[in-house]
């Protein structure tokens, strides 16, 4: 590699204007190595110093000795979605470096271990080798931790060539390490000896700067799993069963560690919550269903492969309406598929699975900020209608790191929904002139009155049952008992519009073409339509929150001539499900869809969007 | 032993024998199962029991159907096949002071609900897991169960070509803390395991043999009514004692009887049979077990007991308010939390 001095522009490499907070950087690691803490105290130094900033962790489904990337995009704009390219490359994998060379652009910077002894296949590129071993030997530290501290020597020498902030760092050290002295002045330490060592013997280079902004400020970071654990909790969570899953596995393990310091009595140690790791996910969503009979505020999580194990006891929940809630944090499939990778690929899954005329309420989180509202707000709905709640988030959403507002006390008192203690039901009785039945449509608006166990009222228990059963829990084949049963679970459906939350709809004047997405893909969707209104492309947005559709998606959908639907599957299963509720617009929806693991790129769905425009 | 007042027949709790009654069954005439849920209403009248405190589970089949012909007023669920234990272990945490009876067959708990079983013993459920065996699936109409014996024929399925699962055996393998076997023809035995079953501090298993008239009942048949008369052999004949009489026994006779204490104080007088059989063995438990199926004999009784082992409810602390009661005030941490949990996050 003695062709290319450290620092030095090739003459083959563009001469580029300074870029300033609009970059992106892929660090390029093994996993197990320890390199995460790295790369989060990036990203946090980063948004501590104002700008706002994004990462995605692209890693292998293995815990140790395979590739894995992480990328930080720093976008004074607020853009958080994919970007195709990097312009700075940490290279610190042998194993992937000449590949991971390819994505940067001409003129990027590649910041490499130099005990990588590989020639690099592209000379329009700026490399910078960092003596890691040798720098980590020159710090005063015990041999075991030299491993874990060495990914700090990137740190040091990225923060000297694009101008981190040094407090920002210590900052992002001392949260990572819960204040805990030694080990944040250790990594100071390491991060110091590169920082210096890069001063003193790489060539300046002013390709990509930082510079303190204020556009973060009062915002914080959070994954969207922990904002749902958190949201859960506000929600008055009481019974959690769950199965270890890829994706999901981090929301059940953020209520591990925050239940007990939000709804344990300090002073008695009693908890009025029970977390079960069930041996699977079958047992798991049988336990929320009866913990969910039993008048408790239930919830799992899973991923695609567990919720297909859910799918039976998920439709003796609808039919026998027990409010319950699950989170399928989406991953690749079918199968297992891609377990680390993100999609939306269970979307037309949820929206007919079970056997028979089935139906569940679903939410659709777009950011972290949401997941921490769907977690509260999925209770209130299920126990209003007396019907599971599926929210589907994903793998980018849940497990990555995104800005967001701080988290907002639920604006409303909890719905515990149609309830009868002992005394309600006398009361019921008295209101109604009707003697109580647990499937009696008293309201007109489908839902029923429940009784809970423990009810000391002798007419209040009741024989629930997956099986034909009548207004009073009486076992039924009757063909009018059967029908008469299944129209009201269908107009629950139709009730349900007014307890889900409206869609988000962004518009521009005079726009003819409308967007339609949910989730994740909001980022791309973002970026991608200021992009197309530069470039003369005006767009409506609306990304869908709930089904049952609201009246508001129904304005959308029959207001606007052609509407892309982008989404992160192989068959465009929102648009499919757009056209199963409103038929006579099928035509006006084109399909936006991909799924290769990655989330999309604004570039991607501007591609796409343009080019059916030309047809 | 019982606390009724003969001259009204109201138990201690004001009820009489009709409030603990189901709905007329649906089963065959003779059906087993039937002579169990008799026993279980005779059971809870004679124990005054509220039937209001008893939550009845079952899965899918004939005897998952039984808790409709029993405890009317008590709250029920008729699951899934085989996973009626997952939905009883959250419901149960609804409100911790009601007590499970579960009703399952051996299709049920022996093939599809394996697994949950042996993970609802592992976890001590406070509750009774009833199975109703009788090798066959009735509700399909005659197929052979896993409990079904090896070279058993039945009319359409030809001969059975496999070992059975022994219930009892794998509960203990699966450290049960109750384990009783015993026989739908032998109705006092049933009773009495029953109440002794609801006094225990974790999960009771009961595996009662329970005929198929329709299905599988000839008489050389380890399942059938003839068989069970034939070759029972009890372990010991046993009487339940509520702790509240433990006062006022009277019929005790000293060198004959082994007492075990349960958990509430309350004892299972062991009336020694043959040889002097200690419940509380669990190797000794395994062995008759082992010998029984050598000797084809219908083994019943208290097979193992371990009266102490906490339950899952003893391994964390709780309110003592159900949950299913709690309010908004006690499940939503307060406003001022907000702020805190915002602090946790990291910000800018």
């Amino acid at each position: 590699m003695s062709q290319h001095l450290p620092g030095v522009i090739p003459t083959s490499a563009p001469e580029r204007e300074p870029i300033v907070n609009d970059f992106s950087i892929t660090f390029c690691t093994v996993n197990g190595s320890g390199s995460a803490t790295s790369n989060l105290t990036v990203l946090r130094a980063i948004f501590k110093m104002g700008i706002p900033v994004s990462g995605k962790n692209i890693f292998p489904s293995n815990i140790q000795g395979l590739p894995t990337w992480y990328s930080i995009r720093v976008n004074k704009e607020g853009f958080t979605a994919r970007v195709e390219k990097d312009d700075i490359v940490v290279a610190m994998n042998p194993a992937t470096f000449i590949q991971d060379l390819e994505y940067v652009v001409p003129g990027g910077i590649v910041l490499y271990s130099d005990e990588i002894k590989l020639t690099p296949t592209r000379n329009d590129l700026i490399y910078y080798p960092m003596p890691v071993k040798k720098l980590i030997r020159s710090i005063d530290i015990t041999p075991q931790l030299r491993d874990f501290v060495s990914n700090m020597i990137y740190v040091g020498v990225l923060a000297w060539l694009i101008g981190i902030d040094m407090e920002a760092i210590r900052a992002a050290l001392e949260y990572h390490f819960k204040g805990r002295a030694k080990p944040v002045e250790t990594n100071l330490t390491a991060i110091r000896v590169a920082y210096d060592w890069a001063a003193a013997n790489l060539q300046e280079n002013h390709t990509y700067r930082l510079e303190p902004m204020k556009a973060t400020e009062g915002m914080i970071l959070s994954d969207g799993n922990t904002a749902a654990a958190l949201g859960a909790i506000y929600g008055g969570v009481q019974f959690v069963a769950w199965y270890p899953i890829t994706p999901g596995s981090s929301l059940p393990e953020a209520l591990i560690e925050y239940l007990p310091e939000l709804r344990m009595d300090k002073a008695t140690g009693e908890q009025n919550y029970m977390i079960v790791q069930a041996e699977d996910e079958i047992a798991a969503i049988g336990m929320l269903v009866g913990a969910g009979w039993g008048g408790l505020r239930a919830m799992t999580a899973t991923a695609g492969p567990g919720l297909s194990l859910m799918t039976e006891y998920l439709g003796l929940a609808y039919f026998a309406e027990v409010p319950l809630v699950v989170w399928d944090v989406q991953r690749v499939g079918p199968s297992t598929g891609l377990p680390t990778r993100t999609a939306q690929g269970d979307l037309t899954g949820v929206y007919f699975m079970g056997h028979g005329d089935t139906n569940f309420i679903q939410l659709f989180p777009g950011n972290m900020n949401e997941c921490f509202e769907d977690g509260w707000k999925a209770f209130d709905i299920a126990e209003r209608m007396q019907m599971p709640v599926v929210v589907l988030s994903d793998l980018d959403l849940g497990m990555n790191q995104w800005m967001g507002q701080p988290f907002e006390y639920p604006d409303r008192p909890m719905d515990r929904g149609k309830v009868l203690w002992e005394e309600d039901l006398e009361l019921f009785e008295a209101r109604t002139g009707k003697k109580w039945g647990r499937y009696l449509d008293v309201d007109g608006d489908g839902v029923p009155y429940r009784t809970l166990p423990g009810n000391l009222n002798p007419r209040s228990a009741y024989f629930a049952r997956g099986t034909g059963h009548d207004e009073y829990a009486r076992y039924s084949e009757d063909p009018e008992v059967w029908e008469r049963n299944i129209l009201r679970l269908a107009k629950k459906v139709q009730t349900a519009r007014a307890y889900v939350p409206g869609p988000v709809i962004q518009r521009m004047e005079q726009a003819k073409v409308g967007i339609i997405a949910v989730g994740s893909a909001d980022a791309a969707v973002q970026e991608a339509r200021s992009v197309l209104f530069h470039k003369g492309l005006k767009t409506d947005y609306m990304r869908i929150r709930a089904w049952p559709f609201t009246h508001e998606v129904d304005d959308f959908v029959r207001t606007h001539e052609r509407i892309y639907v982008v989404e992160i599957n192989r068959d465009g299963q929102l648009r499919q499900i757009l056209t199963v509720n409103y038929p006579e617009q099928a035509a006006h929806f084109r399909k936006v869809a991909r799924v290769n693991g990655l989330p999309l790129s604004a570039r991607w769905v501007i591609d796409e969007i343009l080019s059916q425009e030309e047809k | 032993m019982t606390t009724v007042d003969t001259q009204t027949g109201v138990n201690k709790v004001g009820l009489s024998r009709a409030d603990y009654k189901g709905l007329p069954s649906t089963l065959c005439q003779g059906c087993g199962h039937n002579a169990i849920s008799n026993q279980i209403v005779a059971a809870m009248y004679e124990l005054d029991v509220i039937p209001e405190k008893i939550v009845k589970f079952s899965g899918i089949g004939c005897s998952s159907k039984s808790p409709a012909y029993f405890l009317n007023r008590s709250f029920s669920f008729n699951g899934l096949h085989g996973r009626m234990p997952s939905m009883a272990l959250g419901a149960l945490f609804a409100d911790m002071t009601l007590k499970g009876i579960g009703v399952s067959g051996d299709g049920d708990t022996a093939s599809i609900g394996l697994g949950q079983f042996k993970h609802l013993i592992r976890r001590n459920l406070p509750m009774v897991y009833i199975v109703e065996n009788n090798g066959v699936y009735g509700l399909t109409k005659g197929q052979f169960s896993a409990t079904a014996e090896k070279g058993l024929t039945l009319k359409h399925e030809g001969t059975n070509l496999f070992l059975p699962v022994d219930i009892c055996l794998e509960a203990l393998a699966s450290n049960a803390t109750f384990v009783a076997r015993s026989f739908a023809g032998d109705p006092k035995q049933v009773k009495e395991l029953l109440k002794a079953a609801m006094s225990h501090r974790g999960v009771a298993v009961l595996d009662i043999i329970s005929p198929c008239v329709t299905f599988n009942n000839k008489d050389d048949t380890i399942h059938s009514y003839v068989f069970g008369k034939e070759h029972e052999v009890r372990l010991h004949d046993l009487i339940f004692t509520p702790a509240r009489d433990m006062l006022t026994i009277e019929d005790f006779v000293e060198g004959d009887t082994r007492d075990v204490e349960l958990y509430d104080g309350s004892v299972i007088t062991l009336h020694k049979l043959g040889t002097d059989y200690d419940p509380r063995d669990r190797q000794a438990a395994f062995r008759v077990l082992e010998e029984a199926r050598e000797k084809r004999e219908l083994l019943t009784g208290l097979i193992y007991v371990n009266p102490n082992e906490p339950s899952i409810f003893d391994l964390y602390k709780f309110p003592e308010k159900p949950f299913n009661r709690m309010t908004e005030k006690e499940i939503r941490p307060p406003k001022e939390t907000i702020q805190t949990v915002n602090e946790w996050m990291f910000s800018a």
